[in-house]
């Protein structure tokens, strides 16, 4: 790739000339230069730090050199920002373009948008840097990446992860605004140099430089090529907030015209010539492989071309996907057992439990000391809460075209990590990298499934076995017997109240531990506290799942304190308020969800509200929510969502991304369980892993808060606390506490 | 051989006539704006119109549209190629994320307004409860429903 290679030979020479050894610098190299066709291409290097052992042997081998945003400028003054990251449906194409934009003063009517190519020089450095820093919470995927766990990348820092609510965080402030800002410094100080004129005597707009005092203007392409000799500043001023005209305001999102109107391509619409259909079915209980297969009926169907024993799966590959799916639900096939295939889920539970009893604690947080501590109290409350294995279900099944032939791979997939995924088909297909090439698609739906790579692997070996081009697709089924799940917990809480009902001390111990860390910390101030995790070993495939841990502890911690404020006999927000006295901009989010959600104000019988608060990727969110439970069994009426992120880079984007993510909350509080039968998943298909649907939307309304903080995220932040709200509103109306999601299925009707 | 028509045009899919339309127009016609989602009727991805009835296409044998007229959301733009009154709200509100289950809603909002134009919250509901939207934009699609409905209320009298 010409850009690519001109870019490091660039931002070599930079880092000959910059600071050597040393800390971290928290600053990054920008490299500039012309590439073929006269565009003034412009990135962002990071220097990663080596104060962490853990990155520094992952990073050493990478050197200095890696770009992790581009903005490019060609002479007729188009101009084009790179985005690294994948669309979900997060609109972080536009979140992404707009702090590029912002910065540059690039016009944005005008302004071309392209996702990046799946190459080395998009890893994502900004988030590592941040994680390098020590300044941020990295989520647990991407640990699993730079242990090279997840992807067997040993050494490699081969990560382009969009997840952990971290594009606008890490990739937006660390790489889009820095670009933009050293850009447009650069167009300036070439077209000073041009006019014979003053820097300061210049001003920018739209993709243009002014110079008032002599009535001239150019195009930024005007200056594209002069400004690629300069040497750019490495620190560039960034905008402050009172001077941005395009973050904080609402932006129509550029990916969606094409979704309204069909043309949008999918990972599932590739298309590719002589291309054939497969479809697959692996193992029903995870890890276990192939005994036995009888394929002779199978492949006598009209339309199939061949059937593959694939070691821990079964692959058909046929004219079309009907064709195949028909074929391979006529195979006759056995797979090896285990002792996981008679695992019920009554059994997972009852390990669970005994690890609880007997394993070996590890200490996550802890604060004073406990058993001192409850000394005196007045009152002791005790509570176990458990939730289940959670599905993705994306709307988009699983799926991925893969050409492999001659030495080389073509892949084409929707994934939450494109060079990993690349990556990895290099390795398992083994080929060079440079041999195998990876085109993004739009996501349909990725919400953390779509950063594991299994079913590109799966295309790739399937193309390679039958010798064609071969579009994989996973029936619903199999999407949703073969995912990576949201763990299933079970967490037991203690706590102890002095005379006036406030908290002394807070215990707690669940099993899995998953990243973030801070997830199972608490947030109240209670003067002693140990929270404590045990192993629970699972022969089920785990994975991120929105908002990854905080999901539970953010159901759990906010069911409990709402058990110790009834317990002290008082109100959960006013509860709530005492205990976060001192962290201003907590109060401030509960008290505007609790305004927007008319707290306390009467309600018709039978409907109660639930007030619920956590803090997840550095963006703080309150719900209150009011639930009717005349019918039996809870229905949500209304959602009063209040966040604080920092600043919303784009607003209306921020908000679409709270009701999103309180509806995906909701649909895992009411219904969402995936449970173990003979060691195999049990749901196949929406039927019996059912969704929330329109006549169950409840009407949210969103109030978002802006504060000095650093950014926050947006696509995780609004699942955490939607659980436990509903859970506190519905013991408020029936007096039942719900210690187990989710709701359905608990005999709620019955006690109102 | 079936022959049928695909958003006007006459259409000969040269398949086994069980094949579910949806199959037989992605895979033969390279129409893939209709998503598959479920294979089981259970979620609305893959809805199509049929004689201007919305239906599953991904349980809807090819044979039943033969001689029929279906229509895809690449079709349903109006005559003079700008978008249709549900395409334009769509925008307006924002509404798709990922985007993937919005081809079928698209379908059968259209649907829904063809038989009701002026629909309650409670028509909206009923109307629009058989296409899931995984990323929540529930809100988002009830407004825009409206919105729609208004604009044709207008434009059409």
């Amino acid at each position: 790739m010409a850009d690519a290679t001109e870019k490091k030979i660039k931002v070599k020479k930079e880092k000959e000339k910059g600071p050597r050894k040393g800390r971290w610098t928290r600053r990054g190299f920008i490299g500039a230069g012309l590439v073929a066709g006269g565009a003034l291409v412009v990135g962002v290097a990071i220097r990663p730090g080596d104060r962490t052992d853990t990155l520094a042997e992952y990073v050493a081998g990478d050197g200095e050199h890696l770009l992790t945003a581009w903005v490019k400028i060609s002479e007729d003054n188009t101009i084009t920002a790179i985005i690294p990251h994948g669309e979900m449906g997060q609109g972080i194409h536009t979140a992404l373009s707009a702090m590029l934009a912002e910065e540059m003063d690039a016009d944005w009517d005008a302004l071309d948008i392209i996702e990046a190519p799946a190459e080395k020089d998009y890893a994502n450095f900004p988030l590592v840097r941040e994680f390098a820093t020590g300044g941020a919470k990295v989520p647990g995927f991407v640990f699993d990446t730079l242990n090279g766990a997840m992807l067997g990348l040993a050494k490699k820092m081969d990560m382009q992860i969009t997840g952990g609510s971290t594009s606008v965080r890490f990739t937006g402030t660390g790489a889009m605004q820095t670009a933009g800002a050293a850009t447009r410094e650069l167009l300036m100080r070439a077209a000073a140099k041009d006019w014979d004129v003053s820097v300061d005597s210049l001003r920018t707009a739209k993709s243009m430089v002014y110079h008032d005092a002599s009535n001239r203007s150019g195009t930024y392409g005007s200056f594209a090529a002069a400004a690629s000799e300069m040497k750019p500043n490495l620190q560039p001023k960034l905008k402050s907030r009172k001077d941005y005209t395009l973050m904080g305001s609402p932006l129509p999102r550029v990916d969606i015209p094409a979704k309204v109107d069909g043309t949008a391509d999918f990972g599932i619409d590739a298309k590719v010539d002589g291309m054939k259909y497969a479809t697959v079915m692996a193992s029903p209980v995870h890890g276990q492989t192939v005994a036995r297969i009888d394929a002779k009926d199978a492949e006598a169907m009209p339309g199939v071309i061949s059937v593959h024993n694939m070691g821990d799966y079964v692959g058909v590959v046929a004219d079309g996907y009907w064709q195949a799916k028909q074929a391979l639900d006529s195979l006759d096939v056995d797979f090896t057992t285990s002792d996981a295939s008679s695992l019920s889920q009554e059994q997972l539970f009852a390990q669970y439990a005994e690890s609880l009893d007997t394993g070996k604690r590890k200490t996550m947080h802890k604060a004073g000391n406990v058993a001192k501590g409850a000394e005196g109290a007045a009152k002791t409350i005790e509570a176990e809460y458990s939730v289940p294995f959670l599905a993705h279900a994306c709307m988009e099944p699983m799926n991925a075209t893969a050409w492999v032939r001659d030495g080389k791979a073509d892949i084409w997939c929707g994934t939450q990590n494109p060079l990993g995924t690349r990556m990895a088909v290099a390795k398992a297909m083994e080929l060079d990298a440079e041999n195998v090439t990876l085109t993004t698609a739009f996501m349909g739906g990725g919400f953390g499934r779509r950063a594991t790579p299994d079913y590109a692997l799966q295309a790739a070996a399937l193309s390679k076995v039958s010798g064609h081009p071969v579009k994989l697709i996973w029936s619903r089924e199999e999407t949703t017997q073969q995912d990576h799940y949201r763990p299933a917990v079970l967490g037991r809480f203690k706590a102890s109240l002095d005379a006036d009902g406030m908290p002394l001390t807070w215990e707690s111990v669940f099993n899995h531990e998953g990243e973030p860390k801070e997830a199972s910390d608490i947030v109240y101030a209670i003067p002693n506290k140990l929270v404590q995790v045990v192993d629970s070993p699972s022969h089920t495939r785990l994975g991120p799942w929105r908002s990854v841990d905080h999901t539970q502890h953010g159901y759990f911690t906010e069911s409990f304190i709402e058990e110790l404020a009834h317990a002290a006999g008082k109100d959960g927000y006013e509860y709530r308020r005492a205990l976060l006295a001192d962290k201003p901009r907590f109060i401030k989010v509960l008290d505007a969800a609790a305004k927007l959600g008319k707290w306390g104000e009467p309600l018709p019988e039978g409907q109660a509200r639930g007030i619920s608060i956590v803090e997840s990727f550095m963006t703080i969110v309150a719900q209150v929510v009011t639930v009717d439970m005349s019918g039996g069994d809870p229905r949500v009426v209304h959602v009063a969502c209040a966040a604080d992120p920092g600043f919303a880079v784009n607003p209306d984007g921020f908000e679409a991304q709270m009701q999103s993510g309180i509806i995906y909350g909701l649909t895992a509080a009411l219904y969402g369980e995936i449970t173990l039968e003979g060691g195999a998943v049990a749901q196949s298909n929406f039927h019996d892993y059912e969704i929330l649907r329109m006549d169950e939307a409840p009407k949210i309304d969103t109030i978002i808060l802006t504060s000095d903080a650093r950014l926050g995220g947006g696509g995780e932040p609004g699942t955490p606390p939607i659980a436990p709200a509903v859970a506190n509103a519905v013991f408020n109306v029936t007096g039942k506490r719900i210690r187990k999601l989710p709701m359905r299925d608990l005999g709620l009707g019955a006690a109102s | 051989m079936v022959q049928l028509k695909i958003n006007g045009k006459p259409t000969q899919l040269d398949v086994d006539p069980n094949t579910p339309l949806l199959w037989a127009v992605r895979e033969q016609t390279g129409l893939t704006g209709t998503k598959f989602g479920c294979g089981i009727a259970m979620c609305g991805a893959c809805t199509m119109h049929v004689d201007g009835q919305p239906v599953r296409s991904c349980s809807t044998p090819l044979s039943e549209a033969e001689g029929l007229d279906v229509t895809t959301i690449e079709g349903i733009a109006n005559a003079d190629g700008t978008l249709h009154a549900v395409q334009e709200a769509w925008i307006e509100h924002q509404v798709p994320q990922c985007g993937y289950c919005q081809s079928g809603q698209i379908m059968n909002a259209v649907a829904l307004l063809r038989d009701t134009p002026n629909p309650s919250d409670d028509d909206i509901n009923e109307a629009m409860a058989g296409n899931i939207c995984r990323c929540g934009m529930y809100d988002r699609i009830r407004a825009a429903i409206k919105t729609a409905a208004k604009a044709s209320t207008v434009m059409g009298g």
